[in-house]
């Protein structure tokens, strides 16, 4: 795999906000972007379903990690963690959503255009509720939601990028539109749902 | 049994039965059905999309100035179209009007998305439908220089060049991970290039992946945040500053206008240099292949978009024509009015929603979205694993929506053959054009091919409309007007109690619609009627079939459990990016199991 020794990584998280528990990657990093802050070198992303927008941010980056609820037929909220190689098989082990195939073509098209990151790691969450239409993370995705943060930490501390705890009160501008935030996403969801 | 459908179309479903389940990312899951004869030839359509889509219920009671930022989440590939489409159906309601600027970059950003969706439709999902991946291995790399040296001025063309691409892909092939080739129906004799056109087309394939990431540019320019732009209710997100520093945040400035532009002449090069001539090199190899037609020659629907001047959304302000023609009467263009409720109606009783009365046809305004999924009783399978579907009863989670009562199609090839119709020179003369260099007649344009042809058209015709909006703005802005946004009416105190609106774009794949209805300062209804809706659509209750039902029939399949031919039209309506097929046997068993590009 190529090396392209610009030293940026980046932290995607992808899945739709908008199906319940699909949106645990888009989630995850946009409360890693409010709670910590990164070097420069380090660069956040909400990439929602995006496919193709997202190639030219994975072919520059040298570490990637995603954060993505995967489909494992593992117990609900079981975090698990698959690097490098593992990643593009793990991300179509069901194909239980579209953004998922998307990405998976992203990841084969940086490797053909032989910009490939140097490291990859996939942080996934079991999912328990992806029909929802409407709805939000349900709670046992939720309350991994700090365990997967830690994880995405400590590897990019060992990856040269360490992190600070955000100074409480200094809040950042929020990855996404503030409107699809996960607080004011929540609260406008009417009584009962879909 | 044999029928005739009111839109002329004759079906006959007594032969062997094939399901094509491709999973879009637009609608989300779409499937096919078909029946074909024993030669093969296809004589009855099913067309159904399997997932449902309830937009109405997330945004009832929402914020109106933020429906945009949901709206922007129904789908990855058309993401800023359907945020366009919201804030012009909030402003339609409450009466908000945009400064120029303001609508310049709205069209610049459409026309860059369009650029971009035309151009990576081309080449990374529909080229491979026409191109033969592995076939470009046989290629000798010099007949291939002399190829597209003979076609376009386009550098890259030595035999060098192809030799390492061919070697690339060979490397790649012997690796075992083909990766987005993985899959494919290589070698099927419905691929007709030779090797050395296969090529071609493989090397542009890659160029074309390289040279998309320059385009999007323009989006985060205008849009800051990338890959989700910012939109705003009264104008863009994006203040101007000619002489103001480069900063995340910062307004617009003088470099980034200048790199905008650097972008835009590089992407009309690219177009008209590397895909126009690509397309024509392609289909004089298919001219003999004029399937896939359907509605194309007969309805046509569009709603027009690119208003030149700001807040007027009439006819002749929209350089891209609005307006429809049935029944194959190019003589005359219809004025299409979306307010009109005889007009835009949808229908429900082939589709998985419940009506008070499924006979009719319900407006946008007074839509109603309310799940009903039942099977009809002449379906095999259950609900959870669905073999065959009744096309008699229920069966598709997508709308069938009607204008005028008329099964419509919309897209490229629907805007051009309008503009044309119109006789609007910059969309009558390149299709002459096109028409004359492959020595096809007119009726040739309506086909699978002729959808394809329209859409690379109209990606040259998108890449130098940039052109003219950037020079539009670079006036403007030296004139001394910078305001980007209007904010007189963005309290809701400023806003009547009630108000309806209604917004509408051409998104790269069709007519977009979107209504809205707010009380008291919050959505209290909401319905988008995408282009997918038009095209993807379920029979209605007179028995019309839709674009993609229509457009596969009477196709010869060269294989039957490698569909090709099916997946080759259904693509050429770009539905969405990339599609996953299951092809299931006429007793349910999975014959074979499929990426498809």
């Amino acid at each position: 795999m190529h090396h392209s020794g610009k030293g940026a990584a980046l932290v995607l998280g992808i899945g739709n906000i908008l199906w319940a528990d699909e949106g645990f990657g888009v989630r995850a990093v946009e409360a890693l972007h409010q709670a910590y802050e990164f070097p420069a070198e380090v660069k956040l992303m909400d990439g929602g379903t995006q496919g193709l927008y997202l190639l030219p941010l994975v072919q520059d980056a040298d570490i990637l990690v995603i954060f993505d609820a995967i489909d494992y037929g593992l117990p609900a909220g079981t975090l698990k963690v698959v690097d490098d190689h593992d990643v593009p098989s793990y991300l179509g082990v069901k194909k239980m959503s579209l953004h998922q195939t998307g990405f998976q073509e992203v990841l084969a098209l940086s490797a053909i255009t032989g910009r490939y990151p140097a490291k990859v790691r996939l942080i996934g969450v079991q999912p328990l509720d992806l029909d929802t239409y409407g709805g939000s993370l349900t709670e046992p995705v939720r309350s991994q939601m700090e365990p997967s943060l830690a994880v995405a930490i400590r590897f990019l501390m060992e990856q040269g990028f360490p992190s600070r705890r955000r100074i409480s009160g200094c809040v950042p501008e929020s990855l996404c539109p503030p409107s699809v935030n996960l607080a004011h996403y929540e609260a406008g969801i009417l009584v009962g749902g879909r | 049994m044999t029928t005739t459908t009111p839109n002329g179309f004759v079906l006959d479903n007594s032969g062997r039965r094939m399901v094509v389940d491709p999973v879009t990312r637009i609608e989300g899951h779409m499937r096919c059905e078909v029946n074909i004869d024993d030669q093969k030839i296809i004589r009855n359509a099913v067309s159904s999309g399997t997932m449902w889509r309830g937009l109405e219920v997330i945004l009832k009671g929402r914020d109106p100035r933020d429906a945009w930022a949901f709206c922007e989440r129904i789908c990855g590939v058309c993401t800023g179209t359907h945020a366009l489409t919201s804030v012009r159906a909030v402003e339609d309601a409450l009466g908000i009007t945009i400064p120029e600027n303001a609508n310049i970059i709205r069209n610049m950003m459409q026309a860059t998305l369009w650029a971009h969706d035309h151009l990576v439709h081309f080449y990374h999902l529909h080229a491979l439908d026409w191109v033969d991946v592995l076939g470009a291995l046989k290629a000798d790399p010099k007949a291939t220089s002399a190829l597209a040296q003979s076609i376009s001025p386009w550098p890259n063309a030595s035999p060098g060049y192809f030799r390492d691409v061919q070697n690339r892909l060979k490397k790649f092939v012997a690796s075992g991970q083909l990766g987005p080739f993985m899959n494919g129906y290589w070698g099927n004799p419905a691929y007709k290039l030779p090797p050395e056109a296969n090529l071609m087309a493989v090397t542009h394939y890659l160029e074309a992946l390289d040279f998309q990431r320059e385009i999007v540019k323009i989006h985060t320019v205008f849009g800051g945040k990338n890959p989700h732009p910012n939109w705003l209710v009264g104008g863009v997100a994006s203040a101007i500053n000619l002489d103001g520093p480069m900063a995340a945040g910062a307004p617009v400035n003088m470099v980034q206008l200048n790199l905008v532009s650097s972008i835009i002449d590089r992407t009309i090069e690219f177009i008209d240099q590397v895909y126009l001539p690509d397309l024509l090199a392609i289909g004089s190899f298919y001219k003999d292949w004029l399937y896939g037609g359907g509605l194309s020659g007969h309805n046509v629907l569009a709603y027009g978009d690119f208003p030149d001047r700001a807040n007027d959304y009439g006819p002749d302000n929209l350089l891209i024509p609005r307006g429809a023609i049935v029944n194959g009467n190019l003589k005359e263009v219809l004025d299409v009015d979306l307010r009109d409720p005889a007009q835009v109606q949808e229908f429900v009783d082939h589709s998985w929603y419940r009506y008070p009365n499924e006979n009719e046809g319900l407006h946008p305004w007074e839509g109603i979205t309310d799940p009903n999924f039942k099977l009809g009783p002449n379906s095999k399978g259950t609900k959870t694993d669905i073999q065959q579907l009744d096309e008699g009863a229920k069966y598709s989670w997508i709308k069938a929506p009607r204008w005028r009562g008329h099964a419509m199609e919309v897209g490229p090839l629907s805007r051009f053959t309008i503009g044309y119709a119109r006789g609007i020179a910059e969309f009558k003369d390149p299709v002459d054009k096109v028409l004359t260099d492959l020595g096809l007649p007119f009726e040739a344009l309506f086909s699978t091919l002729g959808r394809t042809a329209a859409r690379g058209l109209e990606a040259s015709w998108a890449a130098h409309k940039l052109r003219y909006f950037h020079d539009k703005l670079m006036a403007n802005l030296k004139s001394g007007d910078l305001s980007t946004a209007n904010i007189q009416k963005w309290e809701p105190s400023s806003w009547p109690k009630e108000a309806k609106g209604v917004g509408f774009a051409e998104a790269p794949r069709g007519a977009l619609g979107h209504w809205v209805h707010i009380r008291d300062a919050r959505i209290e209804a909401y319905q988008a009627v995408v282009p997918t809706t038009w095209n993807g659509s379920p029979r209605d209750p007179a028995g019309n079939i839709g674009a993609f039902e229509a457009s596969l029939l009477n196709t010869p399949m060269a294989d039957p459990e490698q569909p090709v031919e099916i997946l080759r039209t259904l693509h050429s309506f770009d539905p969405c990016l990339a599609c996953s097929t299951h092809i299931m046997g006429p007793g349910g068993e999975e014959l074979t199991k499929v990426q498809v590009r």
